[in-house]
């Protein structure tokens, strides 16, 4: 899997044949991940609304969505449509700049972070050096767009979902960052690509999740309270705020938000899934299968073959960590905001430190292990 | 002019305009609030002109700690205390502007007399170390930037114990200028219910 298949060489060659400059060719290029990615971002969102709502009503013994489509599958779809065409109203009080930008603000940067999100050996958008730590830069901007939409909407609920997600988001980015240091720290690289390929030695035994399974756990906790999923949804808590900080939204602003947070639950899932579960790695090593069955590794086949295997399993990983955040969210309440606020700063921070000097302890001790 | 010069150039513009616009925003805007969202806008549009330089990891850290950090703490700041409080009318408003206006030119000026005076040693393109950056920045971090980092973090220490000094109100709960106990609810509780204050 070292060069793995190169499909912006071959792209870029085949237009090169038809006759183009190099450069026309790499600009020709340049949309077609990001639109790629950014459509099945979208599609993973209609899944997960989907899986929502179909693991909701199983949680509570309703049935679910069921007319529209086999099973309700064009639920989403009708939900999208119909926040596509309400009205958009903006409250006369509200401040209508901030209250628009609001939203984009929270949306950008999480479509922004899918640029590390590797599918296979060069399947991604760009393997920049800085990888894991853009993400992490990336998501610090959002709590600005969530106090921004909350100060905008001049209404009290909204603005104390603002604050508290505000709160929320810089509790928790603190041990968030620690864990994924800790894994830094083992691969020496930030780079995503690297981190799968340092998990890849013996499939299933070499993953992440054996030799940090302090930081798995943490870095799971942290993801859902960035992504405000129950159990810690405080910023929304319908019961104490109505809605949080979305409650003046309407219409398309308000399917930003909504859109949002689940393309920000995906994308979470996938970094676990990476981070801890070997990304595209298949549980038992692809070479070793082919050497098993005599097949050469870096046949053309083999090679789309073994680039599907990896993105089915990336995007199987990361659906089981979706199904258990839905699960997690209809079967346990909510925490308070204290408890959220302890939780975060007197057990995952203290936790956290102690897991980095672990694994830099054990880095030194067994480098063999722990990544020399 | 090839197409990624043109970008660069494109991107440079658009960035620096944005970082002088909206600094003098966050200047002469009356509104706090719009003023700290304006910040934010700076410190990420520098954040573009140090991935323009090629800095990736520096860019990735300003936008951390600069917009994550520093700037969400200002607008939670601001949005917490947001009294409705009638301020009193300064004196001499004129004169003062004036005087400050006259200050930052002096500075604007004495900044464009270093520029322009000293020769500027710039790298070529292919002596760029690029992605090597984040690796050279650590190793600088740990050898002879040894002492200004570990200095760094003893100020870090300090301001987390004012800090703290400062949250544990219930250590000395009383006002020492007033004598009387020192108000610790949170912001999210009233002392009595609504309903009741109104009867």
């Amino acid at each position: 899997m070292e060069n793995g298949l190169d499909l912006e060489y071959i792209f870029n060659e085949f237009l090169k044949g038809l006759g183009l400059s190099s450069e026309i060719a790499h600009i020709i290029w340049l949309p077609l991940p990001m639109l790629l990615v950014l459509v099945s971002a979208v599609v993973g969102v209609l899944v997960t609304v989907w899986l929502e709502r179909k693991i909701s009503a199983a949680a509570q013994q309703r049935i679910g969505p069921e007319y529209a489509g086999a099973l309700g599958v064009l639920q989403p779809i009708a939900d999208g449509l119909k926040l596509l065409v309400k009205e958009d109203i903006i409250p006369a009080k509200a401040d209508s700049i901030l209250f628009t930008a609001g939203p984009i603000l929270v949306l950008i940067p999480v479509i922004l972070s899918w640029l590390i999100i590797p599918f296979g050996q060069n399947l991604l958008i760009s393997n920049v050096g800085i990888g894991i730590f853009l993400w992490i830069a990336l998501s610090s901007i959002q709590p600005i767009g969530l106090l921004m939409s909350g100060y905008a909407s001049n209404n009290k609920y909204s603005l104390l979902g603002g604050l508290r997600a505000a709160a929320q988001s810089i509790s928790y980015e603190i041990p968030l960052a620690l864990s994924v240091l800790a894994i830094v720290l083992m691969t020496n690289s930030l780079s995503t690509i690297d981190i799968v390929n340092q998990q890849s030695g013996a499939g299933i035994l070499s993953w992440n999740i054996w030799r940090q399974p302090i930081g798995f756990i943490i870095f799971w906790i942290c993801a859902l309270a960035e992504c405000e999923r129950l159990p810690f949804d405080l910023p929304e808590a319908e019961e104490e705020l109505v809605a949080g900080y979305q409650t003046e939204y309407a219409g398309m602003k308000f399917a930003l938000f909504y859109l949002g947070s689940y393309i920000n639950l995906i994308l979470s899932a996938l970094l676990v899934s990476i981070l801890y579960l070997g990304g595209w790695g298949f549980p038992i090593p692809i070479e070793i299968i082919a050497e098993f069955l005599n097949i050469p590794i870096n046949a053309p086949l083999i090679q789309v073959f073994t680039a599907s295997i990896g993105i089915i399993m990336t995007v199987l990983k990361a659906y089981i960590l979706v199904f258990i955040a839905i699960l997690l969210r209809w079967t346990t309440p909510r925490v308070r905001i204290d408890q959220l606020l302890d939780l975060g700063w007197k057990f995952l921070l203290p936790i956290s430190l102690a897991n980095l000097l672990l694994t830099a302890g054990l880095k030194l001790a067994f480098p063999k292990f722990f990544g020399g | 002019m090839s197409i990624a010069v043109t970008t660069q150039l494109i991107c440079f513009s658009v960035l620096s305009l944005v970082v002088i616009i909206g600094a003098l925003g966050v200047v002469l805007l009356e509104s706090i609030v719009y003023s700290a969202f304006l910040l934010c806008g700076v410190f990420l549009s520098i954040a573009g002109l140090y991935l323009l330089l090629n800095a990736s990891f520096v860019a990735a850290a300003q936008v951390l700690v600069y917009v994550g950090a520093v700037n969400v703490l200002i607008i939670f700041a601001i949005m917490l205390v947001n009294k409705k409080e009638d301020l009193k009318p300064i004196d001499n408003l004129k004169s003062r502007k004036i005087i400050s206006t006259a200050i930052c030119l002096t500075l604007v000026s004495l900044l464009i007399r270093v520029d322009l005076s000293k020769v500027w040693v710039i790298a070529s393109p292919s002596s760029s170390i690029g992605e090597e950056s984040t690796f050279r920045i650590g190793e600088h971090l740990f050898s002879d930037y040894l002492l200004p980092f570990e200095v760094a973090s003893v100020l870090l220490l300090m301001a987390m114990i004012g800090a703290i000094v400062l949250a544990r109100k219930d250590v000395m709960n009383k006002d020492i200028a007033t004598g009387l106990p020192v108000d610790q609810e949170l912001i999210e509780k009233t002392k009595e219910p609504f309903l009741i204050k109104k009867n």
